[in-house]
């Protein structure tokens, strides 16, 4: 059989739709936990990325920071985390945030970086304070890349919240976890299929954004 | 029972800690070699056919999002629980991040200097290597970067497809016999062995884009 047969095989299960282990609750308990990584990485990233950008300095810390929270594996964080403090919600969120703040993080700053410097000195000439500066006239036109900076984090929280599973947790990742343990491939398959449908949901989700959220007049500019 | 040392590898994995290390070291540098010989051209067509790239950066973002635990399982079916099932999810998330580095990269050179290359009689081709490529140098090795790095730390998921995640390995050993140490070993070994090849990346790029150190001197 091929990958289609065995999605179609998974897909088709009676009871597949409902239950605890249906997949509209393992979806949902997917989103929840991506969710809440993605909010922590986000008040954890966005305000640093955005005030070292703004001022310029420590750019080169900032990366130090992102390789070393890239490098950490986020199976074996997870596996270690577990051993030390058992079983719980903290396990599974730090390599999930680990994963997602060096993309915000980076991407932040280098958007602010990359607003034309002019455009700041208009603003600094015409009187706004540094807060204004930022708010008003570097956020907006950084905003496109910024988005693009926490499009990719939330995506590599969606596809690794699979880990998740491995330690007791639901989410989609339950299915995949579980179909290798009892050797159902057609589990296996179809929980990647649908890890692979949220993560493009996602996708689309920031597409939207960033067209509710640009202002047009950037935008024209790109 | 003696638990053993930092390095010390416990029998079951019928490895040494250097063993695992270069074993680590070839499951992610394979992927990341395959990934930027590929992208080159994927990336070149980019460039050349503005239309193709969209599609492309959907298709390759889908299979991002394929977590790669199932991608290896996936392949499981075809080249059973060997080297190659890592290397080749692996490879097609390097490639993710490498093709749209490279445009982006190659986008950044100026129209003048283009217009100045074809003014000099160069086509496409010559254009690309000789102009575009090198002036996306810092943009390429961004991407290589991140690409060489997120593998290293990938490899250890094949822990999970019947030990063949190298130095990941000793994490179901860390579980099993619930030995923390070997879970530190495992996190902290994949991390200095991610810095290391960061740095050797920034040092190349440095030795490859000469002029960006003048630039910055000024």
């Amino acid at each position: 059989m091929n990958i289609f047969g065995y999605a179609q095989q998974f897909f088709d299960a009676p009871g597949r739709w409902s239950g605890a282990d249906g997949i509209p609750t393992r979806m949902l308990e997917h989103v929840q936990y991506s969710a809440l990584a993605l909010l922590i990485a986000l008040v954890i990233a966005l305000p640093v990325g955005l005030v070292t950008g703004h001022t310029g300095r420590g750019g080169n810390a900032l990366a130090v920071l992102a390789t070393a929270a890239r490098a950490l594996p986020s199976f074996g964080l997870l596996v270690l985390l577990t051993i030390l403090m058992g079983l719980g919600l903290t396990p599974v969120m730090v390599p999930l945030v680990a994963l997602a703040v060096p993309p915000i993080l980076v991407t932040t700053y280098e958007a602010m970086r990359g607003v034309d410097p002019s455009l700041v000195d208009a603003a600094r000439g015409v009187g706004l304070p540094w807060w204004r500066v930022l708010a008003q006239v570097e956020l907006p036109v950084a905003l496109p890349l910024i988005l693009s900076g926490i499009r990719s984090g939330a995506i590599q929280i969606v596809s690794t919240a699979t880990i998740a599973a491995y330690v007791s947790f639901g989410g989609l990742g339950r299915y995949i976890v579980d179909g290798l343990s009892q050797v159902d491939y057609a589990k296996v398959v179809g929980g990647a299929v649908l890890v692979a449908a949220l993560a493009l949901a996602t996708l689309g989700l920031f597409w939207l954004l960033d067209r509710l959220l640009v202002s047009p007049g950037v935008r024209r500019g790109r | 029972m003696s638990h053993g040392g930092f390095f010390e590898v416990p029998s079951d994995l019928q490895n040494t800690w250097w063993g695992l290390v270069g074993w680590q070291l070839q499951l992610t540098l394979v992927p990341v070699l395959c990934g930027l010989v590929i992208a080159l051209p994927i990336a070149l067509f980019c460039r050349r056919f503005g239309w193709i790239y969209p599609p492309v950066l959907g298709v390759s973002t889908v299979f991002y999002a394929v977590p790669s635990l199932a991608l290896f399982v996936f392949l499981i079916d075809w080249f059973g629980e060997s080297d190659l099932t890592v290397e080749i999810p692996l490879t097609l998330y390097t490639l993710v991040v490498l093709v749209p580095a490279i445009v982006d990269g190659m986008r950044s050179v100026s129209e003048d200097t283009r217009a100045a290359a074809e003014a000099m009689g160069f086509g496409t081709l010559r254009r690309y290597f000789q102009v575009e490529l090198p002036i996306a140098v810092p943009a390429v090795f961004a991407g290589l970067r991140v690409a060489t790095v997120s593998s290293v730390s990938l490899v250890s998921v094949g822990m999970l497809i019947g030990n063949e995640g190298a130095l990941g390995n000793l994490l179901s050993d860390a579980l099993n016999y619930h030995r923390p140490l070997l879970a530190w070993d495992a996190v902290l070994s994949i991390a200095v062995i991610g810095v290391l090849l960061d740095t050797l990346l920034v040092l190349a790029r440095r030795l490859l884009t000469p002029w960006a150190r003048k630039a910055t001197a000024k």
